[in-house]
């Protein structure tokens, strides 16, 4: 992952002189560190009051879509997760996205098992047992596993599964399962539209800070350091290897539940849903966005979908190559995304001990 | 009983013998200094001890336990720790997360995702900090130190976790003359619990701190013993003017 001072640089006003700053421009990234967050939690208000706002402003057709975007956007978490905090490269995340959908479109025609309470906790169960079952194969050894090793065997994963759905009968073949019952609560079908839409938003905002609390916890200390340098901290006595398994099980857990809520909410499931490229897809609204921030891969499924909605109404033939070349652009200028304009590398990163500081300092 | 021993080590890279039988035998609370020429396997012996490599033959018992196929986290669980020769703080962390980073390694996973150590951890991290003359730069990040400051950090990193016994590759590398007798002074008060290996080139560093030395010299040991007794050996003399 790259990882550029220079974004400190520039973001950073020359609160204090000295020697250090003219080194690393750093001390008044410390001060800002230890002033705690600024600019993050103001952007990810801003997102809130966007999301909570947008079926009121938008037409039923666009809420529709947008409810897709926020499905999407949870499974952009998921890829944050492993990719944006602990440096696990994922080239299969849509194997536990597909695989959850798949399972939960089986519950439905097969069981008609559409209880709210019963399809997502299974979506998210098949996901979780995905991710560590092939976690598990590739993560787990005595000796850590290559960034390599581990993305081309996610990416052979979520091929496979793509080749298995494509020729299972069962499954459907090509077509996949068409049809899905509507998600139902008592005698209440979620159909498409604002409830839906509000039922989305909700679960991502509570996953959302389910992630937080995590990446900044102690815990989320031990993934920075996984991410920055694997090694070392495995001669602190940390089992690395556990630990990847652990982000990679939890990230394969928020992918299956946005699976399944996107296998409910298009009310059908295909092969291209455990494949490739669903699988590049979520990498691309993470680096679009930015990694390990967690808004940013929101904000990336949000600017990346749209974006592509809005180039394929007016751009019919060419929108994928235009979209390409600005995914290029944002990968090539700016290389931790496009909340980098406002983040600075010190707020990203964050500062663990920071909080227990202030509090100490608090207390007479 | 020694608290570490590494007996007939050898290590073959390819068709290069980096290590060709070699031993080192450090008793608790002793100073260890490793020396000898460039090329002759010091480098390649600390990194047998510590699980960086395994050796082609021999073998490696710490607290009466053969270690020799430990993997480095096994071997910081059973009280050995590590600095490497290149500095390898973890840059864009601040220098208080360095430090709890390595004390909190301990902790079970549980602790770790509610944050439960976050707290009794504060004082021993503010204390590493201020014992390595770094609390002032606390919420800085690593990247910000000074070439010097970072080793002392990850000094400070490599004891958090209260080794037995901490391995030292070239600690003063790149170091001002005052940075290096700053990180003597610094390592004086861990004698008291801690057992240290220490390879480095500069021998008046080594002799100040040491109470033992060990010289190999192509892969294998031509002298060990106290530091007056290395002085006055002959054939230690003679490599060292060979090499001049």
């Amino acid at each position: 992952m790259p990882k550029s001072m220079g974004a400190v640089k520039q973001a950073i006003p020359a609160e204090i002189g000295g020697e250090t700053d003219a080194v690393m421009g750093s001390s008044g990234a410390a001060a800002e560190a230890v002033a705690g967050r600024k600019i993050l939690p103001i952007v990810e208000g801003v997102v809130l009051v966007a999301a909570l706002l947008a079926p009121l402003v938008l037409q039923d057709y666009l809420t529709v879509f947008a409810t897709r975007v926020i499905i999407l956007a949870l499974f952009a978490l998921s890829f944050d997760l492993v990719w944006g905090y602990a440096g696990i490269m994922s080239f299969g995340q849509a194997l536990f996205f597909g695989s959850a959908g798949y399972g939960v479109a089986l519950l439905a025609r097969d069981l008609d098992i559409t209880n709210i309470f019963l399809v997502l906790p299974a979506g998210t169960i098949i996901g979780l047992t995905f991710a560590l079952l092939l976690g598990g194969f590739l993560l787990l050894g005595r000796h850590p596993s290559s960034v390599i090793f581990v993305s081309l065997g996610t990416l052979t994963g979520s091929y496979a599964a793509d080749r298995l759905a494509r020729g299972w009968y069962y499954l459907g073949g090509q077509n996949g399962i068409p049809s899905i019952a509507p998600m139902t609560l008592g005698g209440y079908e979620f159909s498409e539209g604002p409830p839906f839409y509000y039922l989305v938003l909700g679960i991502l905002v509570v996953v959302y800070l389910l992630c937080r609390f995590l990446v900044r916890s102690q815990f989320g200390l031990a993934l920075a350091g996984l991410r920055e340098n694997e090694q070392r901290i495995a001669f602190f006595g940390y089992k690395v290897q556990h630990l990847k398994a652990i982000i990679f099980a939890i990230g394969g857990a928020v992918a299956g539940l946005a699976g399944s809520l996107y296998a409910f909410h298009e009310g059908f499931v295909w092969p291209n849903m455990v494949g490739v490229v669903v699988s590049t897809q979520v990498v691309l609204y993470v680096l679009f966005g930015g990694s390990g921030t967690l808004i940013g891969a929101v904000i990336g499924a949000v600017i990346v979908e749209g974006v592509s909605f809005w180039l394929s109404d007016n751009y019919r033939d060419i929108w994928p190559i235009i979209l390409g070349l600005l995914l290029l652009l944002v990968i090539l200028f700016r290389p931790l995304g496009l909340i980098s304009f406002v983040l600075g590398e010190r707020e990203r990163v964050g500062s663990f001990g920071a909080k227990i500081k202030e509090k100490r300092d608090a207390a007479p | 009983m020694p608290l570490l021993e590494a007996a007939g080590v050898s290590k073959i890279f390819g068709k290069l013998t980096a290590l060709d039988g070699a031993a080192l035998t450090v008793g608790e609370n002793e100073f260890h200094g490793l020396i000898g020429p460039n090329g002759s396997g010091k480098s390649t012996l600390m990194k047998c001890i510590a699980g960086a490599e395994v050796p082609t033959q021999g073998k490696v018992s710490f607290i009466n336990t053969d270690i020799t196929a430990f993997t480095p986290t096994e071997r910081a669980r059973a009280g050995m720790s590590l600095k490497f020769q290149i500095t390898s703080v973890l840059p864009s962390l601040t220098l208080y997360d360095n430090i709890l980073l390595a004390l909190q390694a301990q902790s079970s996973l549980l602790d770790l995702v509610f944050s439960r150590t976050r707290g009794l951890l504060h004082d021993q991290v503010m204390t590493m900090l201020t014992q390595f003359r770094l609390a002032d730069r606390a919420f800085d990040p690593a990247a910000a130190l000074s070439h010097g400051q970072q080793q002392w950090l990850e000094i400070a990193m490599a004891l958090a976790g209260k080794p037995k016994l901490l391995l030292l590759d070239e600690p003063t590398g790149g170091m001002s003359l005052e940075e290096r007798r700053v990180t003597g002074e610094l390592l004086q008060p861990i004698k008291k619990h801690c057992s240290l290996v220490i390879v480095e080139h500069d021998l008046d560093f080594i002799r100040d701190i040491c109470d033992r030395l060990t010289v190999l010299d192509q892969g294998k040991v031509l002298a060990s013993g106290t530091v007056s007794e290395i002085q006055a050996n002959k054939a230690v003399q003679e490599i060292y003017l060979r090499r001049a």
